[in-house]
């Protein structure tokens, strides 16, 4: 792999197109620049999820951390993670007309998955 | 739970009972109250903030000023987390005491890298494990205390680790007021997949933004890891930027951001040559955040003064820049986790030190010229170069991978010794998915993409409200796990305990209930080596179970060495056996005018031997400093070093009610001997039972003075007042027994 340079303090030469900006500029100029680093970083987390925040999700729809941990697993077993594993209880729940807490709890015995896989069309395995 | 008595210990069994049904009383971060040109008594305070109703200022607060205790304008910090929570809740009860009102809980070894929320109430490892029972038991423990105190307490600990979402939320549930959230902190320490790190960090900072949570970065542990720590500044503030302004764009508001900034330095370096531009430098670059000044730690040693002059040392640059929290690390945090009284140390000396220098910006400034602006300028522009060069390699997770971070060298210099993390390597690789366009999260304080619009457009601007709400604006929704290991919980930590809970049996301790770790302070006439293992056989002469060296001090090669050494005692003490004299009795103004208005008392006093002390004498008879004169009391002052028999004659001659002697010297127990030499020789010359005859002095045990039959002995906290009350009580005795 490439990197892990060395490199002697070239900073009085590097420093050269700087040196003509106001103590304001230098100020903008490193927001501007920690911006710009942390746009990728933004639009990556805006557009994917994670097994912890999936979780973070079903603590907040009323699941305990040990009944959120399941549902994640099962979700992601079955491609249906990017559908939001929240998402996934409350169709469940609303298609088959049970309380949502009911629904997640019988889920983490194995029941309504092929339902689930099937209402969302298979998911993205 | 009953309302706290300032005279009873926390009942630990009441915190924890019906702790499911336990809300928290408010959410989010509080900071102090500032008050303009403060006016406590004759001072006027520039940087002070609102006092407290209950509290214990520094010693000399309470020996000179009656308990004068302003409280700074920073908010002040201490870390505990001693692996036990239910006996660090008595500590936090005694840090609010002290000043402290935001307590930071260190999570145990190894939370970081537990997929998921740890439930119930394990033991930790040089912290605790971070649980909803723990959280909940300390939140709940801390509206009481600060009742008691009278502030209100922020509450704190880490959102990091793979399960920093789950934790936000928890967090957010139960009232937490603080977190540090740094997706950096997860890659470059904890060895975190860094995709994994930055895409929870952002559903992490939404969740504490919606509960109004003070975050702060983890900057700091590039200034501990970084092999010279001064050589890391244009990085930190890089490191600082980055994680504030992601911060920020997730939704959290600018004032609740805090950079965690550590001085890099310390002595024997000049550090405030490094340290002073780089806290100028940051300050200005991020002047719309709030600043949390940590003390430095890399340089730290087992030595508690260095420790705690490291402390002073920052705190004076935390005055001459800004500080909205002010940390403490305990000066012992070199050399074990925190016992209770360094962090009470710690609070006292930031308290100290932050009142001893307040108004100093109105009598100093910094320098517009020189040293001072041109670092700061060069600080600036090196980290500007950084992020220009980090651009340039195709941006931040390409430059992990090509070590940017926490190399050695000053940048632009670089020594290729940075860490180096891959993309798709780390704890959590491969667990990132992307969102599919029907994704969906019915819950409030969620980042990113969530199409709700599926459901109904009237859901959109209110998610949960599809699922009747969730935890956050229904927290009886939130379940509640008791207890997850039969062993390994906090019932069975005080059973075992149970004998020294509110009962008449005690132990010493430095942690946990009874622990019965006690340090012993050795000098040793003998070479470091020597004096090591012999510290070691003397500690267990003393009959001190496993005992430790923690800290050794070389005062000449040869000719002695300082040792700590900390061990246990295996015996207990029951206070009820225990004969304990009554408190010294204190008469009323009104009483001691009236009563020497009714009858006059004349005293000659003197410093005794050959001694020329008269500090001490000199305070309990000035009617300045509240001596005896104060009550009419008429004094012929000898002065120092007088014989024994000098004072006895002058006390005959001028026909006086009492002799005072100060006797400071207490070299081979001098001073006691020359009581019983005025006793002796007022007998001698038949004057004693006319006579009153009280010594006092700074080494005067009161019980072992009288022993050597005087009527009375002062030791060194008492005031012109007890020896005023003891000479009309003693006058009185003197002539019921006349009658």
């Amino acid at each position: 792999m490439k990197g892990h340079i060395k490199r002697d303090d070239d900073f009085k030469k590097r420093r050269a197109h700087l040196a003509k900006l106001s103590d304001e500029e230098l100020k903008q100029r490193f927001w501007e620049l920690a911006e710009k680093t942390v746009e990728p970083l933004l639009e990556l987390a805006r557009t994917h999820t994670s097994p912890s925040i999936e979780r973070s999700v079903l603590l907040r729809m009323g699941f305990s951390s040990l009944e959120a941990k399941p549902l994640v697993e099962g979700a992601i077993d079955r491609g249906l993670i990017g559908k939001g594993v929240g998402h996934v209880v409350y169709r469940v729940s609303k298609e088959k007309n049970i309380p949502l807490r009911q629904t997640g709890l019988e889920m983490i015995e194995g029941k309504h998955w092929d339902d689930a896989v099937t209402i969302f069309k298979g998911g993205n395995r | 739970m009953k309302k706290v008595d300032i005279d009873q210990k926390m009942d630990i069994r009441d915190i924890l009972s019906n702790l499911e049904d336990y809300t928290p009383k408010r959410r989010g971060w509080t900071w102090r109250k500032k008050v303009d040109n403060l006016q406590v008594g004759p001072h006027t305070y520039t940087d002070c903030s609102e006092p407290l109703e209950n509290s214990i200022g520094i010693p000399a607060a309470v020996r000179y000023f009656e308990n004068l205790d302003p409280q700074p304008q920073e908010t002040i910090t201490t870390e505990i987390a001693s692996g036990r929570f239910e006996d660090d809740i008595r500590r936090m009860r005694m840090a609010a005491w002290h000043g402290a009102d935001h307590i930071m809980v260190i999570r145990t070894a190894g939370q970081s890298h537990y997929d998921g929320l740890i439930e119930g109430s394990p033991q930790g490892i040089g912290g605790i494990p971070v649980t909803r029972k723990q959280v909940r038991a300390q939140r709940k423990a801390l509206d009481f205390i600060e009742e008691e105190v009278g502030r209100p307490i922020n509450y704190h600990s880490y959102v990091s680790g793979v399960a920093g979402p789950d934790i936000a939320v928890m967090f957010a549930e139960e009232g937490v007021n603080g977190a540090h959230q740094d997706p950096q902190y997860n890659v470059l320490y904890r060895n975190i997949n860094m995709i994994r790190s930055f895409v929870d960090a952002a559903e992490s900072k939404k969740v504490m933004a919606w509960a109004d949570m003070a975050q702060i970065d983890g900057a700091h542990n590039a200034n501990a890891t970084a092999r010279d720590a001064w050589k890391v500044m244009p990085e930190l503030m890089v490191q600082h930027g980055l994680n504030s302004i992601f911060s920020h764009k997730v939704g959290m508001k600018k004032e609740d951001i805090c950079l965690s900034t550590v001085p890099p330095s310390a002595a024997p370096v000049p550090c405030t040559k490094y340290d002073l531009p780089y806290a100028v430098a940051l300050r200005d670059i991020f002047s719309e955040y709030k600043m949390r000044a940590q003390q430095n730690t890399k340089y730290i040693t087992s030595s508690s003064r260095e420790a705690t002059v490291t402390h002073v040392m920052n705190m004076m640059i935390s005055k001459l820049t800004s500080a909205d929290i002010q940390s403490t690390i305990t000066p012992d945090e070199g050399r074990n986790v925190p016992w209770h009284m360094f962090n009470i140390e710690a609070c006292d000396t930031a308290k100290q030190t932050l009142v001893g220098l307040d108004g100093l910006l109105n009598m100093v400034e910094l320098k517009k010229d020189g040293y001072l602006p041109e670092k700061v300028r060069e600080l600036k522009e090196r980290a500007v170069l950084y992020l220009e060069e980090l651009l340039e390699v195709g941006g931040y997770y390409e430059a992990v991978e090509k070590g940017f971070f926490v190399d050695s060298g000053m940048y632009p210099e670089r020594n290729g010794d940075g860490i180096v993390r891959k993309i798709d390597g780390g704890i959590g690789a491969g667990t990132v998915f992307e969102r599919d366009e029907d994704y969906m999260a019915p819950v409030t304080a969620h980042y990113g993409y969530n199409n709700i619009a599926q459901y109904g457009e009237a859901a959109v601007d209110n998610p949960s409200s599809l699922i009747d709400g969730c935890t956050l604006e229904k927290p009886e929704k939130i379940i509640f796990i008791n207890e997850l290991d039969e062993n390994d919980n906090v019932s069975n930590r005080l059973e075992e305990s149970e004998k020294y809970r509110n009962t008449n049996m005690v132990k010493p301790e430095v942690e946990w209930l009874a622990d019965g770790t006690v340090q012993v302070e050795i000098f040793l006439p003998t070479s470091k080596r020597v004096a090591e293992f012999a510290a070691i056989e003397f500690a267990k002469k003393m009959n001190l179970v496993d005992p430790e060296v923690m800290h050794t001090e070389v005062l000449h090669p040869s000719e002695g060495t300082r040792v700590q050494v900390k061990g246990k005692v295996e015996f207990d003490l029951d206070i009820s056996t225990l004969e304990i004299p009554p408190e010294p009795e204190v008469m009323s103004d009104e009483e001691l005018w009236e009563e020497i208005e009714r009858k006059p008392i004349k005293v000659v006093a003197a410093t005794v031997g050959e001694d020329e002390h008269s500090v001490g004498l000199r305070e309990v008879i000035d009617i300045k400093h509240g001596g005896i004169e104060k009550w009419g009391i008429e004094v012929e002052y000898l002065g120092t070093s007088c014989p024994i028999e000098k004072l006895v004659d002058a006390a005959i001659e001028l026909n006086a009610d009492a002799i005072l002697a100060s006797t400071i010297i207490s070299h081979d127990d001098i001073h006691y001997k020359n009581m019983k030499k005025i006793h002796e020789y007022a007998i001698e010359k038949g004057v004693r039972d006319k006579i009153m005859i009280a010594c006092g002095g700074t080494q005067v045990t009161p019980e072992i003075a009288v022993k050597q039959g005087i009527d009375a002995g002062f030791g060194k906290t008492s005031k012109g007042v007890h020896v005023a009350t003891f000479l009309v009580n003693k006058r009185r005795e003197m002539e019921r027994n006349e009658d």
